[in-house]
């Protein structure tokens, strides 16, 4: 392995010290992408001469622009094709997009580029989120590199596959109802969902704007904590971000230190019909915590069991709103032939938008409709109240709680394709997160039999976001899992060779 | 019409005059070329996102506070959803259930009588752009102006009371006058910075229950308001002296043919599925920046048209023109407070000011305030004739002069002086001495022709006190009041 598997730590500290050059480095991981992309399909556009240009100037000056300093300069991060970049396309993995280059770079974007970091390219997602398996996308599926059968999780899958196979150092990704956690969870990497209002939704392409989140993908809590602290902090350009929302990257060591940890675990809510791969692994974990003083206790999520319902209708509710801009009018794909306004909307919408998306805003469409609101949009938001109360409710008790991110591991492609409520309910566990604001992030914690990886996630209270990560990182070393490199990786990277 | 009352509630949508947009940064100016003054925010681009102007709040107080309305310290942003091309987003951010403000009312004179009218509500929400249809040589097609789109608009709806056409157009000529006394709208309905919607329904007179409605869209002057109404409810009368009934829709004026066509019907009537804007918080204000927003409310019209009325003893109908609007009604006072002399300033204002101020077709008035009253002194003290204070202020008009330059440069001066005066006087007496004589038989109607004497010999310019009583001195040996002879 080299240099593409290093942390973005110690990427950043290569490029400082002069070990590796920029160019390198950025080649070190377009080579990768050559290799590995044509059958991962992680990447809609990889920003190649772009970052070729910007390790070519940075190479030149000492140390980078300046300002810029380890270890974010010249690190290649991929961002979620549903993250707007200026001048390069963003097509939010939908056909109605497809040649759509925004004029502006979301907060986050331009945030990174102030770091020094560079774009490697944009990356799959199921069209405009929608979705847990990476699947529905106008530019095909993605594949999972433990398993090339099997699906990387969704929607930020693509971000996930790049970060798992070494074609990027970390990932945005976005976290509308798990989008960043499940797929982490199913890449065997760390996924950071911030609390709502800690990154600027700024350039966020929308599909719920109540509950979407810019959140990161990186192989360790190291690394999640360094992208968070650079793309994190109130913006003014987005309402809904938060004045004390800063992150910081250092650890202040607090967590932990001065006491017992004291952890919740709804073992009743998620254990019924839990894959079995995922309840050992939750339980070898909890075992291993319980030893470094972290205190366990069973709690309740009453309401927890409407979360599934709640999400899909306010979150559908909500998309159905956000993407009636997509109508061929300005911008996007136009269907013409017709000199009828209606007909044209009608033509260029059945085209340009996929099966998920067209059921998804037909859902929340019907959900606020005249004499439908009150029954479903407002009951919804009334469940969400709810939910939203058992876990600050927990989270006065405990610091914070630990469930499973996914029922299952990986699935494979095509599994659950056919059957939209199967794919909803593989968001149960982390849909809840997203309704109540909350922070979340979820860590690798052990494998299956098979050798598939599994996550756990950790939930904090509002705001307490740097506390969340230094426990995470905690966790990270106490549960301590063996590297691994992903099987299907290895095979693609020696076929590569072998190619080569 | 005979037995039944018609039933008018008025939408009306005011522009707020911010410099930016409603929730961007884009420029309002009116005339600009086509999509100029637009962003990703107001062209609804993927991934922009709102920020509310703390000034368009402002404004919206200050009407809603003027409207005496009740503002509300918690208030939430709607999507009212629905396509049209002219609308980027496909939905426009608005507000629905929780308005800025609730309740209020305002006065509505109407053939001599003066009337107290409910308003509703008044909310806060964005423009749409403009179609422009086209079908010429490049082919029939549609553009989109987006400038418009995001500009700050206010809603004012009323309650269901007016009672006429006449009344309606009353009440937006009330509005518009609070409006424009706020400083919060031009009001000024061909830029567009007005419009109205109306709904009418016609009950038989003591009837409490409303009859079926009609919505009457796309009226763009007061006078189409009001013409709009008589037609619809002249249509409406007929439908139900011949026993049918009215239906619920909407209807589009059409001002060049005289007559309302229907939009669309109430089965075709747009859901909108207002939701609360998830990309904007709840609005919270604060009672204290409420309170400073109403401190800043001026004198409204009504209250300064009385005072006007009472405490400057103007007749009522000047006070009513000059408080019309509130740059006249300032200016009015200006000069009343720098010549002492308000009714003397009204009637200045009222003749020539406004007169040229009309020929000019022009905002501005066409000499300042304080020029005006330097020139009202000069005719106090005598200096100048009323006659000869018209001639100087049209050149004052023209030439931007103060009143002392426009005299001097005119040559004008009055003769007030008793000695020179004297010396024309006797000069002209002694240039015609027969009608002296005849004056002293008896023919006393030649003292007139005397006087035309002496006014010409100074051309113009002496002061006619002065001159008839000198002349009468010369011809009787009377002597008034001249202390230094």
């Amino acid at each position: 392995m080299g240099i593409c598997e290093l942390s973005l730590r110690e990427m950043g500290s290569a490029v400082a010290r002069r070990k590796v050059s920029p160019a390198e480095l950025v080649e070190a991981h377009l080579s990768r992408i050559r290799v590995c992309d044509p059958t991962l399909r992680a990447y809609v556009t990889v920003n190649e001469a772009e970052c070729e240009r910007l390790a070519r100037d940075r190479g030149r000056q000492s140390g980078g622009p300046p300002g810029v300093a380890a270890p974010l300069n010249c690190i290649p991060i991929a961002v979620k094709d549903n993250i707007c970049t200026k001048g390069l396309r963003t097509t939010c993995g939908s056909r109605i997009l497809r040649n759509y280059v925004p004029p502006y770079d979301a907060t986050a974007v331009s945030r990174l580029r102030d770091r020094g970091c560079l774009l490697i390219g944009k990356t799959n997602l199921d069209e405009f989120g929608m979705g847990s398996s990476t699947e529905n996308s106008f530019f095909g599926p993605t594949r999972n590199p433990w398993d090339l059968e099997r699906v990387p999780g969704g929607s930020s899958g693509g971000s996930a596959a790049a970060v798992a196979a070494g074609m990027a150092a970390a990932a945005l990704g976005t976290d509308t109802g798990g989008s960043v956690r499940q797929p982490a969870a199913l890449c065997g990497l760390v996924g950071y969902k911030p609390t709502y209002g800690v990154v600027s939704r700024r350039g966020l392409v929308a599909f719920a704007s109540s509950l979407d989140q810019i959140g990161v993908i990186a192989r360790t809590v190291e690394d999640t904590a360094a992208v968070l602290e650079a793309v994190s902090g109130w913006d003014a350009w987005d309402s809904t971000s938060a004045r004390r929302g800063q992150v910081r990257a250092r650890q202040t060591g607090e967590v932990g230190k001065s006491g017992v940890l004291r952890v919740g675990v709804p073992w009743g809510f998620f254990s019924e019909g839990l894959d079995p791969d995922v309840s050992d692994v939750t339980r070898a974990v909890v075992s291993k915590l319980e030893k470094e003083r972290w205190a366990f206790e069973e709690i309740d999520l009453p309401h927890a069991e409407y979360s599934i319902a709640a999400y899909y209708l306010v979150a559908d509710a909500e998309a159905s709103s956000n993407l009636a801009r997509y109508d061929g009018v300005r911008y996007g794909e136009r269907e013409g032939g017709t000199d009828d306004l209606w007909e044209m909307y009608v033509r260029t919408r059945t085209a340009g938008l996929g099966t998920e998306v067209k059921r998804r805003v037909m859902l929340g469409t019907y959900a606020l409709s005249a004499g439908y609101y009150e029954a479903y949009y407002l009951r919804a938001q009334k469940a969400r109240t709810l939910i939203k109360r058992d876990y600050e409710e927990v989270l006065r008790r405990v610091d914070l709680v630990l469930m499973p991110t996914s029922p299952t591991a990986a699935f494979r492609l095509g599994e659950k394709l056919h059957d939209p409520l199967a794919m909803y309910l593989s968001d149960v566990f982390t849909v809840g997160v997203n309704l109540a604001g909350l922070p979340a992030v979820s860590l690798p914690s052990g494998y299956s039999r098979s050798g598939l990886p599994i996550g756990l996630q950790l939930i904090g209270r509002a705001f307490e976001d740097q506390t969340l990560l230094e426990a995470a990182r905690l966790f990270e070393q106490v549960v301590a899992l063996e590297a691994r490199t992903p099987a299907g990786l290895k095979g693609l990277l020696e076929s590569g060779r072998g190619g080569a | 019409m005979k037995g039944f009352e018609s039933v008018i509630g008025l939408e009306i949508h005011a522009q707020l005059l911010t410099r930016s947009k409603l929730f961007c940064g884009c420029g309002t100016g009116f005339g600009a070329e086509p999509n100029t003054q637009v962003c990703p925010v107001c062209l609804g681009l993927p991934g922009a996102l709102p920020v509310l102007n703390r000034r368009a709040v402002e404004l919206a107080v200050l009407v809603g506070e003027a409207l005496h309305a009740h503002t509300n310290t918690s208030s939430v942003f709607a999507r009212k959803n629905y396509f049209y091309p002219d609308l980027p987003k496909n939905y426009q951010i608005s507000q629905f259930d929780r308005p800025l403000c609730s309740g209020g009312h305002l006065y509505v004179s109407d053939g001599g009588k003066r009337r107290r009218v409910r308003v509703t509500r008044v909310h806060l929400e964005e423009d749409a752009g403009k179609s422009v249809h086209l079908d010429d040589a490049g082919g029939r097609r549609t553009l989109v102006d987006f400038n418009r789109c995001g500009v700050p608009l206010i809603e004012i709806v009323t309650e269901p009371e007016l009672r006429s056409p006449s009344e309606a157009h009353a009440l937006l000529k009330a509005l518009k006058q609070i409006l424009e006394y706020t400083g919060a709208s031009s009001g000024n309905m061909e830029e567009g910075g007005l419009r109205c919607d109306v709904n009418v329904s016609l009950r038989r007179v003591g009837e409490r229950a409303l009859g079926s409605k009609t919505e009457i869209k796309n009226l763009n002057s007061f006078r189409n308001v009001e013409r709009a109404l008589e037609y619809e409810i002249e249509r409406q009368a007929g439908l139900l002296a011949g026993g049918t009934a009215v239906l619920n829709e909407t209807l589009m004026w059409d001002a060049g043919r005289d007559r309302a066509v229907s939009m669309r019907s109430k089965e075709e009537a747009h859901d909108y599925r207002y939701f609360p804007e998830p990309d904007l918080l709840r609005l919270e204000l604060k009672g204290d920046w409420i309170d400073d927003v109403k401190s800043r409310l001026p004198e409204l019209p009504e209250a300064r048209e009385s005072r006007f009325v009472e405490s400057l003893g103007l007749p009522p109908y000047d006070a009513a023109v000059l408080c019309g609007r509130r740059a006249l009604a300032d200016y009015f006072e200006e000069v009343a407070r720098l010549t002492g002399e308000p009714k003397s300033a009204s009637n200045w204002i009222m003749t020539e000011v406004l007169r040229t101020a009309k020929e000019g077709a022009t905002d501005e008035f066409p000499v300042t305030a304080a020029n005006l009253a330097d020139l009202l002194t000069l005719v106090r003290s005598g200096r100048i004739s009323g006659k000869m204070a018209k001639d100087v202020f049209a050149r004052m008009a023209g030439t931007g002069e103060t009143a002392d330059d426009a005299v001097s440069r005119m040559g004008l001066r009055q003769v007030t002086d008793v000695r020179e005066m004297r010396t024309i006087v006797d000069a002209v007496l002694s240039e015609n001495p027969k009608s002296v004589a005849d004056y002293a038989r008896g023919k006393k109607k030649l003292f007139g022709f005397l006087m035309g004497r002496i006014m010409e010999k100074t051309a113009g310019q002496a002061s006619p006190t002065l001159a008839e009583s000198v002349l009468r001195e010369r011809l009787e040996g009377v002597r008034e009041g001249d202390a230094n002879t």
